[in-house]
């Protein structure tokens, strides 16, 4: 059986939910390797962790190059051992850092690369949602090795314990990828909220808010979700840029998302239209958000998302 | 200072977006300057502004970088009317539909030519939004990546700092000349052009050149669109009226769906 690699995410000193997603998809293509890229001495504990989803070996690369270069050193490590072991596939969870990685590796083993992929065949074909998840594309790799980095929270993993064979490796990280130098790293500063492009459930507020977050806030906080915000609200200083859902900002695919004074113009809805229950609180009956929507409240998001964040409080008890 | 705007023409973002024959269909809609990619034009201007503009003549250029068919230029017009002070489009028929890695070879070429200190891109197109060109840039130059910043620092002599802003957190890099940067949204405010601006844009150099002329053989694309089909439309579902209980219905809907 041929061997398929993932890149292991960790959230804080343990492996992530997308790490058993990845395992979950790349199990399909053949038996998973993950790769841990840790500094020095700090492998063997993190690998620990990588034990959730159809894991067969886990393979460490300890290098104080990761921490202090960043993309471009794991980029340098992971094309290595596609070099070494000619795998099947390599799969990567497609945030900022994980996209990076994939561009530098397909290039540096003239392999076709396909970013953002919502599942992922035994073939390796992918499946991509296009153009703000209008569109369903099915893509196949078809020059060296598959470079594939799949959306978290897109498959449903399969979260069952394995207990991997664990090896140590190595990896030389070429003068090239040690042009730049990480100085300081700040982890993200977490609220109490889920992260938003992992939440299984977002509500984002518009201009409808009015720059007034609290109703907003308070009923994510009930529904234990993550705040998101349309273009409208972050370009009027009203929520972090970071927040923002949409063609411009993050793409959200959550099991529910709560829309709160957003009209749904299509920069918004690029961004949250894969969401599997849409709901929506909105003064004005006529906004196109409506046409995509569940269930729909057309009223004011003050009245309304109070006395539902009481409701959902009253029966959590 | 020398410093290179790589940008791309895209649908305007607020048009519906098809795909015809596995390709993005380009022609019927309205084409516009990435969104993204006019942040990375207000960021070399701010560089070279700091320290003493681009007048022609001057130690300083900003010079827009893009691959496209002919029409791009109306996007790239856009960049000039912006402040930029010339550019180059690499047009040819054989690079419609081209993926990723032939269009970072293509502008790898372009960049090796133009001996810039600095390229500046947005962090990725609304179209296709895969964020890897700056990286692929930086993996065929053998330059420093400065990516995904929300704040760029630059001194002349040759050292470039930023902060990158991503899920992960948030870092602090420096490296020395030549650098790839790519930028966030939350960078800047992109200006608008001045009337001034745009007239003096119509006079300003777009050198059009083919894949012969810089020297680029082209491979097919490495990853091929087997099919594309639009997802059917999203039926509207119940909608109530608040009358009092909204907040209530919006409660027994969630329970109703397991939703709490």
């Amino acid at each position: 059986m041929s061997t398929v690699l993932i890149l292991a995410d960790f959230s804080g000193d343990k492996a992530s939910k997308t790490t058993a997603e990845l395992a979950t998809a790349a199990a399909r293509i053949g038996a998973v390797t993950a790769v841990v890229l840790a500094g020095t001495g700090k492998g063997a504990a993190l690998a620990a962790t990588v034990n959730q989803g159809p894991i067969s070996n886990v393979l460490i690369i300890e290098s104080d190059d990761f921490a202090l270069h960043g993309v471009p050193a794991a980029a340098d490590a992971l094309a290595q051992i596609i070099k070494d072991k000619s795998p099947a596939a390599l799969l990567i969870a497609s945030y900022a850092f994980g996209k990076e990685v994939a561009a530098r590796v397909a290039v540096l083993t003239d392999s076709g690369i396909i970013t953002d992929a919502v599942d992922v065949a035994a073939d390796g074909s992918a499946t991509q949602l296009v153009f703000g998840g209008s569109t369903t594309v099915h893509s196949q790799v078809s020059h060296g090795v598959p470079i594939i980095t799949v959306r978290p929270n897109s498959i449903e993993a399969d979260f069952s314990t394995s207990a991997p064979t664990v090896e140590n490796g190595s990896a030389q990280i070429s003068d090239a990828a040690k042009k730049s130098t990480i100085s300081s790293s700040q982890p993200p500063v977490k609220g109490g909220r889920p992260e938003l492009t992992e939440a299984n459930i977002v509500v984002s507020g518009g201009r409808g808010t009015d720059g007034n977050f609290v109703p907003v806030e308070a009923f994510a906080d009930s529904l234990g979700a993550a705040v998101g915000a349309s273009r409208a609200a972050t370009d009027a200083g009203w929520y972090p840029h970071s927040h923002q859902v949409g063609q411009t900002g993050k793409t959200v695919s959550p099991q529910l998302y709560v829309a709160c004074g957003i009209s749904g113009a299509i920069q918004h809805r690029a961004g949250m239209q894969t969401s599997k229950t849409i709901v929506v609180v909105n003064k004005d009956p006529e906004a196109p958000i409506f046409d995509i929507a569940d269930f729909g409240v057309v009223g004011d998001l003050f009245n309304v998302l109070p006395q539902a964040t009481a409701g959902i409080n009253a029966k959590q008890g | 200072m020398k410093i290179a705007v790589c940008v791309k023409q895209v649908p305007d973002s607020w048009a519906e977006k098809k795909m015809v024959n596995g390709l993005l269909d380009r022609e019927n809609v309205d084409a516009v300057l990435n969104d993204l990619d006019e942040y990375a034009v207000e960021e070399a201007l701010r560089i070279v502004e700091a320290h003493g503009g681009n007048e022609e003549g001057g130690p300083h250029t900003v010079t827009v970088i893009s691959m496209g068919p002919e029409r791009a230029t109306e996007a790239i017009r856009k960049a000039l009317s912006m402040g930029a002070n010339g550019a180059i489009l690499v047009s040819d028929t054989q690079l419609a539909g081209s993926d990723a890695l032939t269009t970072s070879a293509v502008l790898a070429k372009v960049i090796t030519d133009g001996g810039y200190d600095i390229v500046i891109c947005g962090t990725e197109s609304t179209d296709a939004r895969m964020s890897v060109i700056p990286a692929m840039l930086s993996a065929r130059l053998g330059w420093a990546q400065l990516t995904f910043a929300s704040k760029v620092a630059v001194d002349p002599a040759g050292t470039a700092s930023i902060t990158r802003v991503t899920e992960a957190g948030v870092d602090e890099i420096s490296a020395q000349f030549p650098v790839i940067i790519s930028v966030v949204e939350k960078i800047n405010e992109p200006r608008y052009p001045s009337f001034k601006g745009i007239m003096a844009a119509k006079k300003k150099t777009i050198e059009q050149k083919d894949l012969a002329a810089i020297g680029v053989a082209v491979q097919s694309s490495w990853s091929l669109v087997k099919d594309a089909t639009p997802r059917p439309a999203r039926d509207a579902g119940i909608k109530v009226t608040d009358e009092g209980s909204g907040g209530d219905s919006l409660v027994n809907f969630l329970a109703e769906k397991k939703l709490i």
